[in-house]
């Protein structure tokens, strides 16, 4: 226990201290994270309403694999991508492994699922309360498909942070397309592990703490969000 | 409107089952333009399916519908519906009157004015920038009147547009549907309630379980029904089994 509260306290001076190495770490993983989320909702959001709204066949197998894909183990995805931006793979000549690119592609890839399954659920969920209406007034599926991401708009702000709230969290992915290394990919979990399996657990817990706090913020900031929406009948 | 029509609507033997329960069953009938026709009967007597397979939200499992005037296009685009408890879309009132016409591909200038025309004329301009979900359910069927008839449809089906609301937005509703028909667009409605019927309707079609047994313009209907079911509907008996 007094370990523990030495190092909470020291982790707390170097919070407030304005500590240049953890503040560019903390820097890096929201750039890294916020990326993947923005590219993943690109695809995700309209890949989500268009798998809610078309019949095609094989849907419902889209639509069991994009749940599963959910809960890709992050380690997984990260070898995945490190196989194909290897030197020897595909897009290995692109030079991303073992940089901030990479990083953002294996979250992506991450996230992705996230985003897309429960886009997909909230656009369902209201097509079934949007359908007969939004036919009668004619609209196409892709029409009716930017309609309901439109109106589900705060719903599905719960999605994208989701998507973020994993991609900032997991370390596997990160840790193998990246390599941890100082100053170019090192990011808060990896650095968490690193300093943790190294024995420096105030800088451990220190960004543990910032951590806990970005998720905290972007969390609350979601539901003002939400309460603000439904005070406008949205 | 253009010259081609897409009115008469005919209906030939048609039916319609769902999970083993027929429920239309024979509906044979023509629809001309002009008188409103308002589709009378209980609860379950298949009313409302009805209207969404004339307006093609459901295919009939019988028969056949078909648009039989000389229109060449999507006869879709010359209809509108207004439903019982119409979907107000998550953006202001003026956007949910604009949004079937951008739909259609009018520019934003002009769709905003027409906009804004038709909240006047259903008497909801001072609250054309209110969220429409905040509005009260007789404001919201007004405006669910404004989104239809800013399409200047030829055809407008109504599914009991004022079964949820009391008297005062039932009036100002029906007021609405009475100018929509003056101006010419054909009215087919739904409704059980019989003074509604009267007040609005040139003639009658009564369903009952599942069949049109009866048509006949309003002033006949109500003094001489011809069927024992419509004169029981007519005196408000219980169904009586």
């Amino acid at each position: 226990m007094g370990d523990l509260g030495q190092a909470g306290s020291a982790a707390i001076q170097l919070i407030l201290g304005a500590d240049v190495r953890l503040w560019s770490i903390v820097a890096l993983s929201l750039k890294v994270s916020l990326a993947a989320t923005v590219i993943a909702a690109a695809i995700g959001l309209p890949l989500g309403a268009l798998v809610a709204l078309k019949d095609f066949p094989g849907r419902n197998l889209a639509i069991v694999v994009l749940n599963a894909c959910m809960g890709l183990p992050p380690v997984v995805v990260g070898l995945v991508v490190y196989l194909l931006l290897s030197r020897a793979g595909p897009l290995g000549p692109l030079g991303l492994l073992f940089t901030p690119g990479a990083m953002i592609v294996a979250q992506t890839l991450l996230i992705l699922p996230i985003i897309a399954a429960v886009s997909r659920q909230i656009v369902a969920d209201a097509w079934g309360e949007y359908r007969e209406q939004l036919t009668s007034l004619g609209a196409g599926s892709v029409q009716a498909a930017a309609t309901l991401l439109y109106d589900c708009r705060f719903s599905l702000m719960t999605a994208i942070l989701a998507g973020f709230g994993r991609a900032a969290a997991e370390v596997g992915a990160v840790l193998v397309v990246g390599g941890n290394i100082d100053g170019v990919t090192r990011v808060m979990t990896t650095s968490i592990a690193l300093e943790t399996s190294k024995g420096d657990l105030p800088q451990a817990l220190g960004l543990g703490f910032v951590l806990m706090a970005i998720v905290l913020a972007v969390n609350a900031a979601a539901l003002a969000l939400r309460n603000a929406a439904a005070r406008q009948g949205a | 409107m253009s010259a081609e029509s897409i009115l008469p609507l005919e209906l030939a033997e048609v039916g319609f089952s769902a999970g083993g329960n027929r429920i239309l069953d024979g509906i044979t009938a023509r629809f001309e333009k002009g008188p409103v026709s308002v589709i009378l009967g209980a609860n379950g007597a298949g009313k409302s399916v009805l209207l969404r397979l004339c307006h093609g939200l459901l295919a009939p499992t019988q028969g056949r519908i078909a648009w039989d005037g000389g229109f060449g296009g999507d006869p879709r685009r010359r209809q509108a519906m207004v439903f019982q408890r119409p979907v107000m879309l998550r953006r202001s009132a003026l956007a949910n009157v604009a949004y079937g016409l951008a739909i259609a591909g009018v520019g934003r200038g002009e769709r905003l004015a027409s906009g804004r025309q038709m909240l006047e004329r259903v008497g909801l301009l001072a609250l054309a920038e209110r969220p429409a979900r905040l509005l009260s359910g007789g404001e919201q069927q007004r405006l669910a009147l404004a989104r239809a008839w800013v399409m200047k449809p030829e055809v407008l089906f109504l599914d009991e547009p004022t079964a949820n609301l009391d008297p005062s937005a039932t009036r100002a509703v029906e007021a609405i549907v009475a100018a929509i028909a003056g101006e010419g667009t054909k009215v087919i409605m739904t409704t059980h309630d019989l003074g509604q019927a009267r007040r609005l309707a040139d003639e009658i079609l009564f369903l009952h379980r599942g069949r049109l047994i009866e048509r006949a313009p309003k002033a006949i209907f109500f003094t001489q029904p011809h069927t024992p079911e419509a004169g029981a509907f007519l005196r408000g008996d219980l169904p009586w089994d």
